[in-house]
């Protein structure tokens, strides 16, 4: 078998998080009646103009500037003309040949570690189209033009990703970016982040691309990978098997998995692009964008950077403290209150038990129970020994269910951890007592036996006993001669 | 008679109350009863309407509220959306179109205490040079009635001529204000790409359409167009430059005034037509005026170039016409297909598919380079040839059409000879310049224009010099027999 080399690259579309349409002045909340958010702009009724909305190309500068990209201070719309029922002008209006954003990149950290600069050929505004309703009709279609001119940003990656991974990667790390800039509210199942892959294959080595084929719609990371694997070996079996890939555009089955032919190159529309002339070209003055990135605020990659170089975090941890700013800040603020020098610890507590209670139950991490300043106060109380890590596990649990702080929570169900040597020993004494046997084995070499005495003692002391102090006290009393 | 008085003649009667607003369009509704089942000027007539809207400014009067347009009647062009009121734009597709809201033209006009009598017929979409593609019939020329009154603002001139209402709207595209207003023997000015809100006016080709006032004289189109101009925020392409005060600007004396004479207006030009130019130029220069040769040598491409550009632009503008949403739709479609081609083949009429059909063409991949560019360079020689031309004279002028009003019919079958019509109109457009028609004498008993053209935004400028050969001439006096 040939080795295959995988070209990736993809469009995403990110809606834009205005309060009105790009060129009317209508709402763009999702989920209203059909139709209740349609102006006459958005109904292409005859004699009105589209007003491009300020907000949107605010936005559009701010993604450009967060990927290093070029700010074309002249910009241009055209319209791109085919007739479907739920685009109601018979055009759409959108940025070809000169977009506003232009050559700009995002690094991807790869598996083994190493980072990966995709190239963004461009990113361009244009506006959402409608939707069309068949289903609760008889013998009709529906149309909701809600939709219809909600603004989206248009990202178009180089061919630069080698693996459905690294697709999904890279569109993880837009996604990142859109929410960090707060441009994009990044809701995939609401479409508001979706992507077209353009996917082809070709025998490691060649320096030609081959053909590709065009998968429309994804809008989840998990589709965008089963669908790229999918088209990846649908594409090797037909060229292995001696067939040739056609150029074509298709559409992922995610119930079934698989991709399937949507329509061919030949049956692709003209769309007859020309500049809008009902628009002036958008220039962007140099004020305008320093102004812009005056407001953008610390991106995902310089505060991993900073997490790593402040609090000696691992590029892991600090890439995951950093996934979105809401985590980030959480993480700060926790760090704040129990120092630097206990960062590690916070991050643990913030990657693991915290991550993992808001994804259990679904929770957003700014409505979580638990606040930073909760979270700091059952840290401290480990650093401070009150309590041992399997006990604040449980002090956790409580103030995920319930709220209020750890030292209520200690206090109330006497978890306070057993420091007092005597009253270890006692039990140790006990323990010893109630297992003659095991003792004996232990003391015969069976060195094992003494994790089941550290259990034993824990279960009498309802784990509160202090971990390191009984496995002192435990050793020092096993190692003895028999007692009185 | 009331009918043969000037705009401000009659707004005097009605500041003094020596006539009511009531009175006034009472007689201009009777005229319209008496003069257009024959002259067919009007597609709606709005008379209840008009004498509510009368009411009223003599409501705003009798409060002591003056203005130079309060309570005096107008006819729009049936481009103009009206709320409530149809408009039809002259096409079976819009028979049914009830607009949900006024143009900006319409509403600058209403505010100002304008009365609307009725919506004025005119070529399909704007689209013709004789009134003879309405849906509705054609006008016919109140000079005589064998021949058509030119277009596409065909009845807005008729009407005008006739003297069924002091001033009419219209809309110019490639001299559907300028060509009519000759062959009728009235006044029109099509001003400054950009001066007056493109905002409700039906589209035919954005880049080109502007609107403007058909008036019997300068003076009157003066105080009409001060209540049209301004910059509209909801009209991407309307200029925020401030509106000069036209009226006062009239008076101005020519001394000095430099005219330039295009070698390529005069080229060719009929004997009579010439003579007629002439005899204008001799009282333009007994006013101080001088006269200087000036050459456009790209503008003989103006028409080839115009039947590029325009097409282009209307056949996208007119996508929204699909039997979807509003205006004319086939009986009983079989699937969606059905729906676009019968709802747009039977909505449309011929010259409409022609131009629509040609747009595609020019716009298709393959053929964008070769004509819709080609054209663009084209217009952007044309325009730096006029604003060259401009750095050494004042105004432009030449004549408005190559002949007089032809006969009904005459042209149909010939749309090559049909587009020459405005062989001398469209460089204005392509260039965004302002243009007037005045009357300037008679071939064969028919009115001549005569067409100064000005640099942008120099509305002042022309209506001053028209206003000043007005006042030392009468042509622009001059009725149709049977309309005194």
């Amino acid at each position: 078998m040939a080795d295959w080399e995988v070209v990736i690259g993809l469009e995403i579309h990110a809606q834009l998080a205005t309060r009105s349409k790009i060129f009317s002045g209508a709402a763009t909340a999702y989920g209203a009646s059909p139709n209740s958010q349609a102006s006459l702009v958005d109904l292409a009724y005859p004699g009105v103009l589209p007003v491009l909305n300020a907000e949107a190309v605010r936005m559009a500068v701010k993604f450009g500037l967060a990927i290093g990209a070029q700010i074309a201070t002249r910009s241009i719309f055209a319209r791109k003309n085919y007739f479907y029922p739920d685009l109601p002008k018979g055009y759409q209006i959108s940025q070809y040949e000169e977009p506003v954003v232009q050559r700009g990149s995002l690094a991807i950290v790869l598996d083994d570690g190493t980072v990966k600069t995709v190239g963004i050929t461009r990113a361009h505004l244009e506006e959402d189209a409608g939707k069309s309703l068949h289903e609760g009709l008889a013998n009709a279609s529906g149309i909701d033009l809600n939709r219809a001119g909600t603004p989206l940003l248009e990202i178009v990656s180089e061919p630069d990703m080698r693996s459905a991974k690294e697709a999904v990667a890279y569109m993880k790390k837009v996604h990142t970016l859109v929410r960090y800039l707060e441009i994009c509210d990044g809701n995939m199942q609401e479409g508001s982040f979706r992507c077209d892959a353009n996917v082809s294959v070709r025998p490691r080595g060649q320096p030609k691309f081959g053909t590709r084929a065009e998968i429309k719609n994804l809008n989840s990371f998990r589709f965008v990978e089963k669908a790229i694997g999918y088209e990846v070996s649908r594409q090797i079996d037909i060229i292995e098997s001696g067939g040739k890939v056609i150029q074509e555009t298709r559409l992922y089955d995610s119930d079934k998995h698989e991709t399937r032919s949507m329509r061919s190159k030949e049956e692709a529309n003209d769309y007859r692009y020309f500049p809008d002339p009902d628009l002036l070209p958008l220039e962007i003055e140099a004020d305008f964008i320093a102004a812009v990135r005056a407001t953008l605020p610390e991106l995902p990659d310089e505060k991993a950077a900073r997490f790593a170089a402040e609090f000696g975090l691992s590029a892991y941890d600090a890439g995951v403290l950093s996934a979105s700013r809401e985590l980030g800040a959480y993480f700060e603020a926790v760090v704040a209150a129990v120092g630097a020098a206990n960062a590690k610890l916070a991050a643990n507590w913030v990657m693991g038990e915290l991550s993992s209670a808001l994804n259990r139950d679904g929770v957003e991490i700014g409505s979580a129970k638990v606040t930073p300043t909760a979270l700091a106060g059952l840290l401290a109380r480990i650093l401070d020994d009150t309590i041992s890590g399997k006990i604040a596990k449980d002090v956790f649990e409580a103030l995920w269910t319930e709220g209020g702080d750890a030292d209520a929570i200690i206090a109330a169900k006497g978890l306070k951890q057993i420091t007092d040597g005597g009253a270890i020993e006692a039990v140790i004494a006990a323990v010893m007592a109630a297992n003659p046997k095991q003792l004996a084995d232990y003391r015969a070499g069976k060195d094992k036996l003494f994790g089941f005495f550290v259990g034993q003692v824990m279960k009498a002391t309802q784990g509160k006993a202090n971990p390191a102090q009984l496995n002192e006290l435990l050793k020092q009393k096993l190692g003895s001669e028999p007692g009185p | 008679m009331l009918h043969d008085l000037s705009i401000g003649a009659l707004a005097d009667l009605l500041n003094e109350r020596k006539i009511s607003s009531v009175e006034l369009t009472r007689h201009f509704l009777a005229r319209i009863e008496r003069y257009d089942p024959v002259l067919n000027t009007l597609i709606t007539a709005t008379g209840d309407r008009a004498l509510l809207e009368a009411a009223d400014a003599d409501r705003r009067l009798r409060r002591g509220e003056s203005g130079p347009l309060l309570g005096i009647p107008l006819i729009h062009k049936d481009i103009f959306c009206t709320d409530g009121v149809r408009t039809s734009c002259g096409s079976r597709m819009l028979d049914n179109f009830v607009a949900p809201y006024d143009a900006t033209v319409v509403a600058r006009l209403r505010a100002a205490g304008g009365v609307m009598l009725g919506k004025a017929n005119m070529d399909e979409f704007a689209m013709g040079s004789s009134n003879e593609t309405s849906y509705y019939g054609p006008v016919k020329n109140p000079w005589d009635t064998s021949k058509v009154p030119g277009g596409s603002s065909g009845g807005s001139a008729a009407a005008t001529a006739a003297r069924l209402a002091p001033y009419a709207t219209g809309t110019d595209t490639g001299g559907s204000i300028r060509q009519p207003a000759a062959l009728t023997g009235v006044t029109g000015i099509k001003p400054t790409y950009g001066r007056v809100s493109r905002y409700g006016i039906v589209a035919f080709a954005s880049s080109l359409d502007q609107a403007g006032v058909f008036a019997r004289s300068a003076a009157d189109a003066a105080t009409v167009l001060q209540a049209m101009a301004g910059f509209d925020e909801r009209d991407s392409t309307s200029v925020d430059v401030s509106v000069p005060d036209y009226r006062a600007a009239l008076e101005q004396p020519l001394a000095g005034l430099k005219i330039g004479l295009l070698a390529e207006f005069f080229e060719g030009l009929e004997a009579r037509n010439g003579a007629l130019i002439e005899a204008a130029l001799a009282v333009f220069r007994s006013l101080g005026a001088k006269t200087v040769d000036v050459s456009l040598p790209h503008l003989p491409l103006s028409v080839p170039t115009y039947y590029v550009v325009a097409p282009a632009e209307c056949s996208s503008n007119l996508s929204r016409f699909d039997g979807v949403r509003f205006g004319y739709r086939c009986a009983e479609p079989k699937d969606l297909m059905d729906l676009y081609k019968r709802s747009r083949g039977e909505g449309f009429g011929a010259e409409v598919k022609r131009r629509i059909m040609t747009g595609t063409y020019v716009l298709s991949a393959g053929y964008f380079d070769a004509y819709y560019l080609q054209a663009q360079k084209a217009r952007q020689l044309i325009t730096d040839e006029f604003r060259a031309a401009f750095t050494g004279v004042d105004l432009l002028l030449g004549p408005t059409t190559p002949t007089p009003a032809f006969a009904l019919g005459a042209k149909v079958d010939d749309p090559i000879t049909m587009y020459l019509n405005d062989i001398y109109t469209i460089g204005a457009n392509l260039a965004g310049l302002p243009g007037l028609s005045m009357p300037c004498g008679f071939i064969d008993g028919l009115p001549m224009g005569l067409q100064l053209i000005g640099p942008h935004f120099s509305e002042a400028r022309v209506l001053n010099a028209a206003h000043q050969f007005q006042q030392a001439t009468d042509w622009h006096m001059q009725t149709p027999q049977g309309y005194a």
